[in-house]
């Protein structure tokens, strides 16, 4: 008999397996367009396990914003790159054996210090949003505009410096590059553009060749 | 719930918020000619910021937004050294980034984004805004390292810079998220009650020593401090500067706040690990020091050696220790804001006075800037009574106090070995021949002249009189 606790033991299991085999697609696969798939996938088994720990809004949210928007426009960016396939590995298979036995020695480590088991369901308490009584997203929205408010407008003042920067880092003012200005258009005068020229009238030229012979 | 105390706690952030968004907007309606007026807007936006922390300073110390912002003695002792120091900054930086075409009003903006972040990251309260004010540091000098575009070594520098920056605030996050896991809080002064009786005391440690990490790559210890002499080398002078002031206090206040105000119950854990980045810190800066010909790489391999002294301090861990090593942390800015003042000074159009044999001869061309150059590098190597003999002295004391006697002496065993790559740079200046043809003169803007002879005798001053100084970073750690 399987009881829920369990089979959600069970679930994240499985979900983080799949997140951390797609993680690892994302760094060894050979196509680049495979990468960035697999990283949707990262972020989408990401998203369930958030499920999982009753952050319904976030799960939402990542996969909105990052799956929906972010990820697609990276899949632009890097089909548009002509990218050359075989040098992207150089080193790789040299240095592969080495990063395996040290991520192998630290998982074997972490694993057995901190004993994942022990402290199972030991320290967090109950999830406040259902101490309270309301949805995820209300608790949430409640949170981040009350107690977490400081760091909420520090994160704005961080993508303000974002913008900043990417303005700073990639504007360049070229001269002799051609642009309409709409409101030199709007206020041009006809004086701009026609010149009337006063002549004093002539005589035609005359031409050599068709001048009559005496 | 927020409230206008919480507010009138933050105000000199919040001024200073305020500042920077104003400063940019005018920025956008500015000509390009007076942009001069930007220059001296922005240092005057910091030094009335300075004005606001040492007025406003609490006599005990005080909490707002719930704890997720402190202000204290030691974060109103930084934000005032870190805010002088960023001025200063200014003041040496713009005849060369007028030089370099470089003097846009984003240098400023940015800059003072990155004070803001400082000053965050100083008065922070709880995980949370440690890492966020981390943050808008980091990302502000990853933008400042690559202003200048077309130069192919600060973009290398800045890659090199944000990925391995990247990886460290991952470090620190993966490190704090193990903490949050033992003790289910995110408040530091909380984590220091919670520490003490968690039910997974390896969980903890495994999120110390991850948390280690990500100090260490922000100080700058070995063996993180691959990032430091690419960035120092790479980025323009003006940026480089910078990097080397207000953030290596910053970093000073995250490893107080994560260390003592968060895990203080684990400091017999922390003692260890700082004890071995000091020891390598240590080695590895002096002796690669003692081999660079490049002015900008030498005075990074020495940062690397310095952070090891002021981790000598931390590893006391007790109130004598944090004063030791506060005192450190403020003595290093200023020095090294002089040192790299003076290559701005020397550097001109088209020549950037950064290899040790460019400043050949400079005590012919320019005695005053020799003089001023002689005093920093005393000052660096802790030759008495320069600023930073003292500094070292008391970092030294305070790791025998702590019962590591023979860190001390590895500390002054590294001292002496610093003493002849500093003291080349001396004798370069003073008793070689000028290299034909080269033309080492001090910028004619009278502002630096002044400010650059008052910071560097200042060193000596604060040497001859360092008690004032000495007792304000005592009286904010209560024993």
């Amino acid at each position: 008999m399987i009881d829920s606790s369990m089979f959600q033991l069970v679930c994240f299991y499985a979900f983080a397996a799949v997140t951390v085999g797609a993680a690892l697609g994302v760094i060894t696969l050979r196509n680049t367009v495979h990468a960035v798939l697999s990283l949707v996938l990262t972020f989408f088994s990401t998203a369930c396990i958030w499920l999982l720990a009753e952050a319904e809004f976030l799960a939402i949210a990542l996969i909105v914003v990052y799956v929906g928007a972010v990820m697609v426009l990276f899949l632009f960016v890097v089909m548009m790159l002509d990218i050359k396939q075989e040098h992207l590995r150089e080193g790789f298979i040299r240095y592969l054996p080495v990063g395996i036995i040290i991520a192998l020695v630290m998982l074997g480590e972490m694993l057995a210090l901190i004993g994942v088991r022990a402290m199972h369901m030991a320290v967090m308490g109950a999830n406040p949003a259902t101490v309270a009584g309301v949805s995820n997203t209300e608790w949430l929205g409640h949170a981040l505009y009350t107690q977490f408010l400081l760091p909420f407008e520090i994160a704005a003042l961080i993508l303000t410096v974002g913008v900043v920067a990417a303005v700073a880092l990639t504007l360049r003012h070229r001269g002799g590059v051609r642009h309409q200005s709409a409101a030199q258009q709007v206020a041009v005068k006809p004086s701009d553009r026609i010149r009337i020229v006063k002549m004093a009238a002539e005589r035609p030229a005359q031409d050599k060749n068709q001048e009559p012979t005496p | 719930m927020p409230n206008i105390n919480d507010i009138l706690i933050m105000l000199p952030e919040l001024y200073l918020v305020v500042a920077a968004c104003l400063l940019l907007l005018l920025d956008a309606f500015m000509k390009p000619e007076q942009r001069h007026w930007l220059h001296w807007l922005s240092v005057g936006a910091l030094l009335m910021a300075i004005y606001l922390v040492v007025a406003g300073q609490p006599a005990q110390p005080v909490v707002a937004f719930g704890g997720m912002f402190v202000r204290d003695g030691v974060s109103e002792i930084l934000k005032a050294f870190a805010l002088l120091s960023t001025a200063l900054v200014f003041v040496y930086a713009k005849p060369y980034l007028i030089d370099r075409k470089l003097f846009v009003g984003e240098f400023y903006t940015l800059m003072i984004f990155a004070v803001i972040g400082v000053m965050l990251l100083v008065s922070a309260g709880s995980l949370v805004t440690v890492y966020l004010g981390l943050e808008l540091l980091t990302l502000s000098s990853y933008a400042l390292v690559a202003l200048n575009r077309d130069s192919q070594l600060s973009s290398e520098a800045a890659i090199k810079y944000f990925v391995l920056g990247a990886l460290a605030s991952g470090m620190l996050l993966y490190g704090m998220s193990m903490v949050y896991g033992a003790t289910a809080t995110l408040d530091l002064a909380n984590l220091h009650t919670a520490a003490a009786h968690t039910g997974a005391p390896k969980l903890l440690l495994f999120g110390l020593i991850f948390m280690i990490v990500g100090i260490g790559f922000k100080l700058g210890a070995a063996p993180f401090h691959m990032w430091i002499p690419d960035v120092y080398q790479g980025s323009p002078t003006a940026v480089t500067i910078f990097i080397g002031s207000a953030p290596k206090l910053a970093a000073f206040g995250m490893a107080y706040r994560l260390l003592e105000s968060g895990l203080g119950d684990l400091s017999h854990h922390w003692q260890q690990m700082l004890a071995v980045l000091a020891v390598l810190s240590l080695a590895i800066g002096n002796l690669v020091a003692i081999v660079q010909t490049n002015l900008k790489r030498l005075l990074a391999y020495s940062t690397i050696s310095h952070m090891g002294y002021l981790l000598l301090g931390l590893v006391n861990a007790g109130p004598e220790g944090y004063a030791s090593a506060l005192f450190y942390a403020i003595s290093y800015a200023l020095m090294s804001t002089a040192a790299f003042g003076v290559i701005l000074a020397l550097a001109r159009a088209g020549f950037e006075c950064e290899e040790i044999d460019d400043l050949k001869g400079l005590n012919q061309r320019s005695p005053w800037m020799a003089f001023l150059m002689m005093l920093v590098m005393f000052s660096l190597a802790g030759v008495p009574p320069m600023f930073g003999f003292f500094a070292k002295l008391l970092v030294l004391q305070a790791a025998i106090h702590a019962g590591m006697m023979w860190l001390a002496i590895v500390g002054a065993v590294f001292a002496i070995i610093g003493l002849y790559y500093y003291l080349r740079v001396v004798k370069v200046m003073y008793f070689d021949k000028p290299v034909e043809g080269s033309e080492l003169k001090m910028q004619a803007d009278p502002s630096v002249r002044v400010v650059l002879s008052l910071n560097a005798i200042s060193l000596l001053v604060l040497g001859l009189s360092w008690g004032p100084l000495l007792g304000w970073c005592k009286s904010v750690f209560p024993g």
